[in-house]
């Protein structure tokens, strides 16, 4: 009964991005005012582990690896046969399947244009909002370097 | 030789559970919690993170709270917890030029693309105590300057290379370099490697040893051109994600150092450089992390190796705390037999000696 509208990769990545980024709370109030809470079954985890995060010499140069971060990755299957797979940064279980379960949720296109308006479009506000905050504070601190004329002439 | 011992395990049992008591203190005294600890004290968190070489803010103050604040103690603690977890995998490098600013600073140009933002830095404090924090405080609000659409950060090093004056920041291919959690160390390194042991090196022996090369020992002439704290993003790509995906963010430190010059026959002299790149706000490590990386360069680059900054097997096989603080710490559990073997020789020795004094003795009568 879903339907199947091919959705591109990018808003697919864009949405994680926001469910792995965005505050935990906001999440979870976004989450539950959204009323979506299908029935599942977990097929893998949810699984703490680790990535080892790779930067790189000078900042463009070889990849090497600095050290690992907690990671949590899960894959629900939803009662009608829709899989989701998630993975975030940290020991946060019920972001990674909330992601996970929004994953599946969105293979159905108009279940996809819901959570895209009333779960990712306010989260990725919150997001910008508290970017916005973090930038204006920091760029309060530039430095306005003025000179002083010493001397004569 | 290890042998067995038996019978110290009361005294154990009784020693933990009196550790448990002290670590809490006077329970009429509220009780830290977590959040407080990587709230207040979120810079012993970056340290516990970086050299324990895992990004969990979380884990890192439960790390601090067990250790009653012993920092190598805590950072033992994150060690071993990571040993027990899966490994999904290797992230994207991150992308340093994306990163949201919270501090960029550089010594070099005064006037730069993006400017110089101090952010939260003890620098240009008077270092005094100040008493008003030993009561509760309500902090001005940060004031907040919003700004249309400001200017992009350029990288220091970037805007050298447009002259050509400074060294490239290398082929970006990668050569897969030997992973120290995975493989033992084997000298001689690549710097990738290298760069990975020094990026969960301990502080303090990185900043002394930074310290060296500025003291004449490996003297290379550094500028910091550019420190930049913020978030960063980390990818991962994984085929179920649907290529590569971004998993969260993180904050870190990142160093770019210029160093005094290289040229050849060839090559007409341009900068060197040096980097340092570590978890969390921890300006100082990055530094000093850079700083090792440029002396531990130079082999690389052609200079004499004459001092202790510049020899890769010492600077490596010392920097880890944890390594540093097992074998040192080892010597107060029980060396009895060890200690009788030596006693005997001692003893032997002397008993020698006598017997030679006694015959000296004799000849000369």
């Amino acid at each position: 009964m879903t339907s199947q509208a091919i959705e591109p990769p990018t808003d697919r990545q864009e949405r994680s991005a926001v469910l792995a980024t965005a505050p935990a709370a906001d999440l979870l109030r976004h989450w539950q005012a959204l009323g979506l809470d299908p029935d599942f079954r977990f097929v893998r985890g949810p699984e703490i582990g680790l990535v080892s995060l790779r930067g790189r010499i000078g900042g463009g140069g070889a990849p090497f690896p600095f050290g690992d971060a907690t990671a949590t990755r899960a894959t629900v299957r939803l009662d009608d046969g829709r899989v989701g797979h998630a993975m975030t940064l940290g020991r946060d279980s019920q972001r990674a399947t909330i992601a996970a379960v929004v994953d599946a949720l969105c293979q159905d296109a108009g279940e996809r244009n819901r959570v895209h308006e009333q779960l990712i479009a306010p989260l990725q506000e919150a997001i910008r909002k508290r970017d916005d905050t973090r930038a204006a504070e920091t760029a309060a601190t530039r430095v306005d370097f003025f000179t002083m004329v010493r001397g004569e002439d | 030789m290890y042998v067995a011992v038996k019978g110290g395990e009361k005294a154990i049992d009784n020693a933990h559970r009196l550790l448990a008591d002290r670590r809490r203190g006077d329970p009429e005294i509220s009780e830290l919690s977590l959040d407080q600890i990587s709230g207040q004290l979120s810079l012993a968190v970056d340290r516990v993170m970086s050299e324990g070489s895992l990004y969990d803010r979380e884990l890192a103050a439960l790390a601090i709270k067990q250790a009653r604040g012993d920092l190598i103690e805590a950072i033992f603690l994150v060690r071993a917890y990571r040993t027990t977890l899966p490994r999904f995998g290797y992230s994207e490098p991150i992308d340093t030029g994306d990163m949201k600013l919270e501090r960029r600073i550089s010594a070099t140009y005064k006037d730069l693309p993006g400017g110089q933002m101090l952010g939260p830095t003890f620098d240009y404090t008077h270092r005094l105590l100040d008493p008003a924090l030993a009561g509760e405080t309500v902090p001005d609000a940060p004031e907040r300057r919003f700004e249309e659409a400001p200017e992009k950060p350029m990288r220091v090093s970037d805007i050298l290379a447009g002259e050509g004056l400074i060294e490239p920041d290398g082929d970006p291919s990668g050569r897969d370099p030997a992973d120290i959690t995975r493989t033992p160390l084997e000298f001689p390194l690549e710097r990738e490697t290298r760069l990975q042991a020094l990026s969960r090196g301990d502080e303090g022996f990185l900043l002394a040893l930074g310290y060296s090369t500025q003291r004449g020992y490996a003297r290379n002439h550094p500028f910091v051109g550019e420190i930049r704290i913020g978030e960063v993003e980390v990818e991962f790509e994984a085929p179920e994600l649907g290529g590569a995906s971004v998993l969260g963010r993180v904050q870190i430190t990142e160093c770019q150092m210029v160093n005094q010059f290289k040229g050849s026959a060839k090559a007409p002299p341009q900068f060197t450089r040096s980097y340092g790149l570590v978890f969390g706000q921890s300006e100082r490590k990055a530094m000093s992390m850079a700083l090792c990386d440029r002396a531990l360069r130079a082999g690389e680059l052609g200079e004499d190796r004459v001092a202790a900054a510049q020899d890769e097997e010492f600077v490596i096989s010392h920097s880890d705390n944890v390594q540093a603080t097992g074998f040192v710490e080892h010597l107060k559990l029980p060396h009895y037999v060890d200690f009788q073997a030596e006693l005997e020789l001692v003893r032997k020795m002397r008993a020698e000696h006598a017997h030679r004094a006694e015959n000296m003795q004799e000849a000369a009568e």
